[in-house]
C-alpha cells in the first residue's frame, strides 16, 4: 500500500509515454473512448487498422507482463450484473457525447492546457464522487 | 507499417502503464472517488505521471510534423458546450458505479473475467446509442 504512489507515478509515466509516441509518431491523440468509439460508430473506419493495432497493444502487453508480476492482478470488479451493465452503458454513452474520457480529456487534454479537457475532468470526477456518496454511503448499493 | 508499429507500441505502453499503476483495479479508482471512505490518492499520481511526458510531447509538436507524416491535431477548441458537461457527468456516474473507464476496461480484458467482458459489451452498446442520446440532449438544450 505504501508503494502504491510510486507504482502510480511509474505507470502514469508509461501511459504518458504511450500518448507521446502516438502523438509525435502518428500525430494522433491517445483517447481510449475515441479510438474504440470510432470503430463502433463507423466514424474512424478510414484508419481502422491503426486503431485495432493500438487496442491489440493495450490488451497484449499486460498479458505478456503477467508472469513477471508477483501476484495475479485482481480488478475487484463487482459481481452485480446490473451495476456492470448500467455502468458500461453510461461510460460508453457519456464518453462519446463528451468526446473523451480519462485518457483523452484527462491526460491528453489537460497536458495541452485545454480548458475543455480540464472542465470535462472536473465534471466526471465530481459526478463519480457524488455517485460514491449516494450509492455507497447513502444507499449501500455498491 | 511504421504507423502500425508505433500504434502497437503506444497501445502497449498505455496498457502496461494502466496495469502497473493499479488503474485496472476498480477498488483503487473507486477509492480515489470515495472521499468519505478510505480515500486512495493513487489516481492523482497516475494522472500527474502521465501529464508530464504528454506536456513535453505537446511542446515538441511546435514547428514539427508527426514521424509518419501528416499533421498534428488541430488546436484545442476553446468553447464549452452542453455535450461536454452532460456527457462527462454520465461518464462519471458509470465510472463511479463500476470503477472502470474505457482504457482500463480494455487493458484488463485478459484477467477481468466475464464481468469485464460484460462491461465492455455494455460500453460498446452505449457508444452505438450515443449519437441518438446526444441528439436528444441537443433538443432539450435548445428548448431550455
Amino acid at each position: 500500500m505504501e508503494m502504491d504512489w510510486i507504482w502510480g507515478l511509474v505507470g502514469g509515466g508509461l501511459i504518458g509515454l504511450g500518448g507521446a509516441v502516438f502523438l509525435l509518431g502518428n500525430g494522433r491523440i491517445m483517447g481510449a473512448s475515441g479510438i474504440i468509439g470510432g470503430l463502433v460508430d463507423g466514424s474512424g473506419l478510414s484508419n481502422a487498422a491503426e486503431r485495432l493495432v493500438f487496442l491489440l497493444g493495450v490488451v497484449a502487453l499486460p498479458l505478456l507482463l503477467r508472469p513477471l508480476l508477483s501476484e495475479t492482478p485482481n480488478t475487484h470488479l463487482t459481481s452485480n450484473i446490473w451495476v456492470i451493465v448500467i455502468a458500461g452503458l453510461l461510460v460508453g454513452t457519456g464518453t462519446r457525447i463528451a468526446n473523451g474520457c480519462t485518457s483523452g480529456h484527462g491526460v491528453c487534454g489537460i497536458s495541452r492546457l485545454s480548458l475543455r479537457g480540464l472542465v470535462a475532468t472536473v465534471f466526471y470526477i465530481l459526478a463519480g464522487g457524488i455517485t460514491l456518496v449516494l450509492f455507497r454511503h447513502l444507499w449501500g448499493m455498491i | 507499417m511504421q504507423r502500425l508499429f508505433l500504434a502497437l507500441l503506444a497501445g502497449g505502453l498505455f496498457g502496461s502503464g494502466l496495469l502497473l499503476s493499479g488503474m485496472t483495479d476498480t477498488t483503487k479508482v473507486q477509492g480515489w472517488l470515495d472521499v468519505f471512505g478510505d480515500w486512495d490518492p493513487t489516481l492523482a499520481f497516475v494522472m500527474g505521471g502521465a501529464i508530464v511526458p504528454m506536456f513535453i510531447a505537446w511542446r515538441l509538436t511546435k514547428g514539427r510534423r508527426p514521424l509518419v507524416g501528416g499533421s498534428f491535431p488541430a488546436p484545442a477548441r476553446p468553447e464549452m458546450d452542453h455535450r461536454l458537461i452532460t456527457g462527462s457527468v454520465l461518464f462519471g456516474i458509470g465510472w463511479g458505479l463500476a470503477g472502470l473507464c474505457p482504457g482500463p476496461a480494455i487493458a484488463s480484458l485478459s484477467y477481468n473475467g466475464t464481468g469485464g467482458l460484460l462491461f465492455i459489451g455494455a460500453m460498446l452498446l452505449g457508444m452505438v446509442v450515443a449519437p441518438f442520446v446526444g441528439r436528444q440532449l441537443d433538443r432539450l438544450a435548445t428548448k431550455g
